[in-house]
């Protein structure tokens, strides 16, 4: 069988998995359509969470980074996994027993104000908005390189069935097709590496095979990470295990994305559907547990990646290269241009030319290769490949069958409806709910609430489809930065005050929220679109700046509640109420 | 009611030196281990398997940490409630 009717199969299959949960778990009221009736296992709640937190950008993108930049990659990894401490010591357990259904609601309760509610809304469907852009876009790649169609088809189908099932079945639908997302993904994510561990290590355990000894060939065993700093060094790159980053920007970065990750309203409302306090925190445990899995085989996975990489293309003439380095080259991925004629690729340091290559449509080089139109730079290195490709070409390079193959991309589908669906989930409800119920007019009815919901629903895929298929410019690839700084600047600092603080007012929160978000939001657009420079504050780069912007949020929050009256009595009656973790019943809203 | 106030408040603080110890080894294995000591950590701590110990801990080490102390957090937090009577939710 072809590869096209392995993959038209899988995704066929899981499509139709989908489709048939949407149908089961169809939301009847508010309450399922905010928080699934609340009931929703510890155990399920966990893998619906680790699927909603691993994007498109996780599973295709993750380990490339790990493969390109070795240690410096650790930002990500810790960041993203460090984060979920914070949020099940700090947050989850008190918002849960606050027993409202979205994050607006608690701001909007807690800091007794309108204002504080619809800055929090703003907050949440720029978060949101910034983030489901990206998925959109993943999904029409994924589409359009599996069955030949343009990007916007493919996003306009992926769109279509997350609207189908997130729209129409709430929190419920989304739930638990996110279970059976989450089984797709990570068999999709560790099958394969354990194959090429095996090739490589000879090591069943990929983590195994990360600490343990190159024995592919027959050869002596050499230390596997020894051989890649040593060739590393040949090639006259950064030692692999060595960071480029310096230590100021790598921990501004990796706090931020933790702090990021605790504040982002996606993750957050998942753990509103689980029944108590009690499950909040056994739910937590999984969830972890889950994103681990992936999360530890990813660095595995890089580093065997490169090594594949440079010991298969280094030094070799085209003629002589593996095939699936024509076939991603066939595909624009993969480029080789022979700056010294020699006809041996040659990979090392520097880029082989600025940007993303374009490729003539029909001349071909004297060894056969596609030829670029990029302007070369006098860097030695001859290859481009897109890092994208560590995850989609890895199973080729191991030279595994074309079932896996497909299972990879139904994994690479998965991990970007299963993300898109969440966070459409906060689009709807904070303009239905906290918008419409709470602000605008508090006498519509569930019935109409839940018509609003899926009105807004509708609104934001539609926006987030036309993003995905024009993305303006290099803003989608951005969107990290963007998200995490903004959470962290945002929604972090001021639940965790809410939380731990009776004093803080709502005129200090609000103005703590809007300098906090103000100043990030400033940082990231000022050095990724105006300035032509990278003279950091302090050296922080963009993605960290989040981190910085925190800690206004913080101060300010603290200096203008000191000088304002305190809040009332029932707030700091509440404060004290959500401290206690029995009797937390059914989020209500 | 002043009973249940107190041991309200009794549970809070014991919850606060919880959170506090977990959020303390939380960033000594992943800032200290993983970043602000790790050339210290690669070069004086003993390899995992190949690997220096500052790089292990950055891309393994650490995240099973994390996973071990929200067992422990969950654990402890399960007791404490039970101690001060707020344990009876499943």
């Amino acid at each position: 069988m072809s590869q096209d009717v392995w993959n038209f199969i899988f995704i066929g299959i899981t499509f139709g998995i989908y489709i048939g949960i949407a149908l089961w778990a169809k939301a009847g009221s508010t309450k399922e359509y905010y928080t699934a009736g609340g009931g929703v296992s510890a155990l399920a709640n966990g893998m619906a969470t680790g699927a909603d937190w691993m994007s498109a950008a996780t599973f295709i993108s993750m380990a490339g980074i790990v493969a390109a930049s070795g240690y410096d990659a650790s930002r990500f990894l810790m960041g993203w996994t460090g984060g979920f401490v914070l949020l099940t010591t700090l947050m989850v357990p008190y918002l849960r027993k606050f027993g409202k259904a979205t994050v607006p609601d608690f701001v909007g309760d807690r800091f007794y104000s309108k204002t504080a509610r619809l800055v929090a809304v703003f907050c949440a469907i720029f978060i949101c908005m910034t983030y489901i852009m990206g998925q959109m876009r993943g999904v029409g790649i994924v589409f359009s390189r599996l069955f030949n169609i343009e990007i916007a088809t493919g996003v306009i189908i992926g769109a279509s069935i997350v609207f189908f099932y997130a729209g129409l079945g709430g929190m419920k639908g989304i739930t638990y097709t996110q279970v059976a997302q989450y089984c797709v993904m990570v068999f999709a994510y560790t099958i394969p590496v354990i194959f090429i561990s095996l090739a490589l290590t000879g090591n069943v355990i990929p983590q195994m095979g990360l600490i343990g000894d190159f024995t592919k060939g027959g050869g002596e065993a050499v230390p596997l990470l020894q051989k890649m700093n040593d060739l590393s060094v040949e090639l006259g790159v950064t030692k692999y295990t060595d960071g480029s980053l310096s230590t100021t920007d790598m921990f501004c970065i990796t706090a931020a994305l933790m702090a990021g990750t605790a504040g982002l309203p996606h993750v957050i409302v998942r753990f509103f559907t689980v029944k108590s306090v009690k499950a909040v925190r056994k739910s937590a445990c999984w969830t972890l547990f889950f994103i681990a899995i992936i999360y530890l085989t990813a660095p595995a996975l890089g580093l065997f990646a490169r090594t594949n990489l440079v010991d298969e293309i280094n030094n070799k003439t085209y003629t002589e290269a593996p095939s699936w380095f024509k076939n991603w080259e066939n595909q624009g991925m993969i480029a080789w241009v022979d700056k010294n004629n020699d006809g041996i690729i040659q990979y090392g340091k520097g880029k082989a030319f600025n940007g993303k290559p374009v490729m003539e449509a029909e001349t071909r080089g004297d060894h056969g290769q596609r030829l670029v139109k990029n302007e070369l730079t006098t860097d030695l290195n001859e290859v481009y490949y897109d890092r994208d490709i560590i995850v989609l070409a890895n199973p080729e390079m191991a030279g595994l069958p074309k079932w896996l193959i497909a299972l990879v991309m139904a994994g690479c589908v998965a991990a970007a409806l299963s993300t898109a669906a969440g966070l459409l989930l906060v689009l709807s409800t904070s303009i239905s709910h906290d918008l419409m119920k709470k602000i605008v007019n508090p006498n519509i009815t569930d019935k109409q609430e839940m018509a609003y919901a899926r009105m807004a629903s509708f609104g934001a895929l539609v926006i987030a489809s036309y993003f995905g298929i024009n993305p303006p410019s290099s803003f989608v690839a951005k969107t990290v930065a963007f998200a995490f700084g903004l959470a962290a600047s945002s929604f972090f600092p001021t639940l965790l005050m809410g939380i731990f603080s009776k004093r803080v007012n709502k005129e200090g929160a609000v103005t703590g929220m809007i300098c906090g978000i103000t100043f990030t939001f400033a940082y990231i657009v000022y050095f990724q679109f105006i300035a032509d420079h990278t003279n950091y504050l302090f050296g922080i780069s963009p993605e960290g700046i989040g981190f910085v912007g925190m800690f206004i949020n913080f101060i300010v929050t603290f200096v203008i509640s000191a000088f304002t009256p305190a809040p009332p009595q029932e707030v700091q009656d509440m404060v004290e109420h959500i401290r206690i973790p029995s009797g937390a019943g059914e989020a209500t809203h | 009611m002043s009973d249940n106030k107190d041991s309200a408040a009794e549970h809070y603080k014991g919850s606060l030196k919880i959170v506090g110890s977990i959020l303390i080894i939380w960033a000594f294995i992943s800032f200290g281990c993983a970043i602000l000591f790790r050339t210290w950590m690669d070069a004086n701590m003993p390899k995992i398997g190949n690997a220096p110990f500052g790089f292990w801990m950055a891309q393994q080490g650490s995240i099973i940490g994390f996973v071990l102390l929200l067992l422990a957090y969950t654990f402890l937090m399960n007791k404490l409630d039970e101690k001060h009577g707020f344990g009876e939710d499943s």
